[in-house]
């Protein structure tokens, strides 16, 4: 048997995380002893290592700074949602549907990723953050602008209100502008869940690794000597653009069919959001796919794990998270670490 | 290596704080953050959810508070049939997502009625995991009508399109306008219902909507151009069906600029005269629907103004009212139900359920409140008047 390589050991490792995981769950599961909180938060946890892996394939591996990460997710939860809610008598198959939901998703949210890319990533500079920044923000209005209807005669489609779709006494208005979608089917499970952070996984760490992935890291490294080289540096970086956005746009899915209310408000669709994922990012490690999803699954668990301390929670999340970002990268710590004795490691080599 | 090293640390830092909330949750109960403890088969499990965190936390504080005097009452007078109720609060931050977990952290808790969501796009939410689950659930202020469509839901608040019908029929019967301009909040599901069913349902009375302009949450400060609008076209009356931060605002531009209509606001309004460095002659003439008044004459209200106050030291506001009525709803049906805290949350929320179409309840938000099988509320709007600074019934 041939040894195995030291990338695809760590490879495998990042898949056995998940899937131990995924397991341990389903024992707890079968023995009723995990809490109804933990069950609920299964799904959720799935929607987040998603979009910390995906996010990472751009902050870490491209080495652009996106700060409309949630933009992308939105697009993808509004429309499959969409898509659910008007083939819900259309398609009788739930798996079928929600499948079909789930390449819409990604497919719009990689469109709007390849949109926002071909003029921005020309450039060089900050200018995909300011870009995705102002993008997030612009779709979460135009959203709550839309009003969306069906009724016998096709769709119909407002920016006004409700009244002026001017709909037949049968319509059913699907997109409610800011009162947004509800009534989205309840597909998602964990298992779909694991399901996709496993594929997320799959195609960032095999894109990472192929000469594509050496393409877009060459690029990260030094922009110029890639040129030199001749890599495409737009396509390069247009690949590993889309990709990120696409695999948000799943996340929003996932996200979107496991509650039954979908709204964009700027606390699940907004700034905030895409900088909550970012620093699930950057405490994993950038271009560290196994530490994303770590502390997406730490950080999404962390404010709901101290409930009990009522009126302090969000205080104690604040500095609880304040305390890992210095310990796990404050140049100070990380000496002190390595000279520890308990915590004192061979200096490691590239994970990933 | 050395970062999984670095969260395990982070995971027992973790663990340790939370065994120390854990005991601090036990030993020191004080009144703000509720979690009464109680014995199961003794004690009924009310949970409540709303945002206590974030830029709704207002109302979920209020609810919050509002409720905990009607269980602190309830449980003094001896209980519902002789059962104490114990009541937990947690915090959804206003999003669907944490309601479901809040929903789960009471379950795990013992929940066995649930009054909440405070806020609509939660309540909604939640609303399909009651349905799971068989449980009732009462929301104090979720208003719009997808919070009610399972059968296990009631409100305590009108319907926003019920709001909308009514204040366009209490202004077409007053005869308060000719022209009517509306201003609302096009990113708030509260207001944009209203607006939109008031809208439509002018249609069908002697006034004309001659404007209709919305605002988003984030040009929330200046309304000179929905004012100039207003004014350009001849409205004599403005209906703002917003909450009454920003509707301040649009009383002081407007006076301002010199324009000077009757203004008309719904229950969100209520609150508006106590804006820090707001010159209350400017709200003088305005005309609110609202289901509940701080200043009213009755002992129910003068006592739960009383009691709010000497507690939280602010004045209540309706969202307060309706969390206390919830609390003695659930405690009507309870009793109209005969059931006993032994029973499972299914049997409970299922006898529940049937009971609620039959109770009438005097509250503070309204005399003789009953509710339709669908989850709504009948019960009628109040319409205020300001007058020298204080709220006058009309």
């Amino acid at each position: 048997m041939r040894k195995l390589s030291k990338t695809t050991v760590n490879n495998l490792i990042t898949y056995g995380i998940v899937i131990f995981a995924y397991i341990l769950v389903q024992i707890l599961l079968a023995t009723g002893s995990l809490s109804s909180l933990l069950e609920g938060l299964l799904v959720p946890l799935c929607t987040y290592v998603i979009l910390a892996v995906s996010l990472n394939l751009t902050v870490g591996v491209l080495g652009e700074l996106s700060l409309g990460h949630a933009g992308f997710m939105c697009v993808g939860a509004f429309s499959s949602a969409f898509f659910s809610v008007s083939m819900q008598e259309a398609i009788a198959s739930d798996g079928l549907r929600f499948f079909l939901a789930l390449l819409v998703g990604a497919v719009c949210a990689g469109l709007f990723g390849i949109l926002i890319g071909i003029p921005v990533l020309r450039l060089r500079g900050d200018y995909l953050a300011i870009v995705t920044l102002a993008f997030g923000e612009i779709i979460k209005n135009i959203i709550n602008a839309m009003y969306v209807g069906r009724d016998s005669s096709g769709f119909h489609f407002s920016m006004k209100d409700t009244t002026s779709l001017g709909m037949a006494e049968d319509g059913q208005v699907i997109l409610k502008g800011p009162q947004g979608i509800t009534g989205t089917p309840g597909d998602s499970n964990f298992t779909i869940g694991v399901i996709l952070v496993l594929i997320t996984v799959f195609i960032v760490l095999n894109l990472v690794h192929s000469r594509a992935g050496r393409a877009i890291m060459a690029i990260r490294d030094n922009r110029i000597a890639a040129e030199s080289v001749g890599i495409n540096i737009t396509k390069y970086k247009m690949m590993a653009f889309a990709i990120s956005a696409a695999l948000a746009g799943v996340a929003g899915v996932l996200y979107a069919h496991n509650l039954s209310s979908l709204t964009a408000t700027s606390r699940n669709f907004g700034y905030n959001q895409s900088i909550m994922i970012l620093v699930f990012v950057v405490l994993g490690g950038m271009g560290n796919i196994r530490g994303s999803i770590i502390s997406a699954v730490v950080l999404t668990l962390l404010p709901e794990m101290i409930r009990g301390v009522g009126d302090y929670r969000m205080l104690i999340y604040s500095v609880v998270l304040i305390a890992m970002m210095i310990f796990n990268w404050s140049p100070k710590i990380k000496n002190w670490r390595e000279a520890h004795p308990l915590l004192k490691r061979r200096k490691r080599g590239e994970e990933a | 290596m050395k970062k999984a090293v670095s969260m395990f640390l982070a995971l027992a830092l973790m663990a340790a704080s939370l065994t120390a909330c854990g005991s601090n949750e036990n030993g020191g109960n004080n009144q703000q953050s509720a979690g009464t403890e109680g014995e199961a088969g003794e004690t009924f499990f009310i949970g409540g959810i709303g945002p206590e965190t974030g830029e709704n936390s207002i109302y979920g504080l209020a609810v919050r508070n509002g409720a905990q005097i009607a269980v602190d009452e309830i449980n003094e007078a001896g209980g519902i049939n002789g059962y104490q109720i114990a009541y937990d609060f947690q915090d959804d931050e206003g999003d669907a997502e944490k309601a479901i977990n809040a929903y789960n952290t009471l379950k795990d808790w013992g929940m066995q009625m649930l009054m909440g969501a405070v806020t609509t796009t939660p309540s909604v939410a939640v609303a399909d995991k009651t349905a799971e689950d068989g449980m009732l659930q009462i929301t104090p202020s979720g208003s719009s009508l997808d919070c009610v469509k399972n059968d296990n839901v009631f409100q305590v608040c009108f319907t926003d399109p019920n709001q909308g019908i009514e204040s366009a029929k209490y202004v077409g019967e007053a005869g308060l306008a000719q022209k009517v301009a509306v201003i609302y909040n096009s990113q708030d599901s509260y207001s944009s219902g209203i607006a939109e069913a008031f809208i439509a349902e002018a249609e069908n009375q002697p006034f004309e909507v001659v404007v209709s302009e919305a605002f988003t949450n984030d040009t929330k400060t200046d309304f000179t151009v929905q004012l100039q609008k207003a004014r350009d076209a001849g409205a004599d009356m403005v209906f703002l069906p917003i909450y009454y931060q920003e509707a301040s605002l649009i009383l002081q531009q407007a006076d301002s600029m010199g324009y000077d209509p009757l203004f008309c606001g719904g229950d969100g309004m209520d609150g508006i005269l106590g804006v820090d460095n707001f010159d209350t002659s400017l709200a003088e003439g305005m005309i609110l629907l609202t289901p509940f008044i701080a200043d009213a004459e009755d002992e129910l209200t003068q006592n739960f103004v009383t009691e709010y106050q000497e507690r939280y030291d602010e004045v209540p506001n309706q969202f307060a009212a309706d969390a206390y009525d919830a609390i003695y709803i659930f405690k009507a049906a309870i009793e109209q139900a005969n059931v006993t805290p032994d029973m499972s949350v299914e049997e409970i929320g299922t006898a529940l359920k049937a009971a609620m179409t039959e109770i009438t309840v005097d509250g503070l938000t309204g005399e003789g409140m009953t509710w339709e099988a669908g989850g709504t509320v009948n019960k009628t709007p109040r319409a205020v008047k300001i007058v020298d600074g204080a709220y006058q019934e009309m």
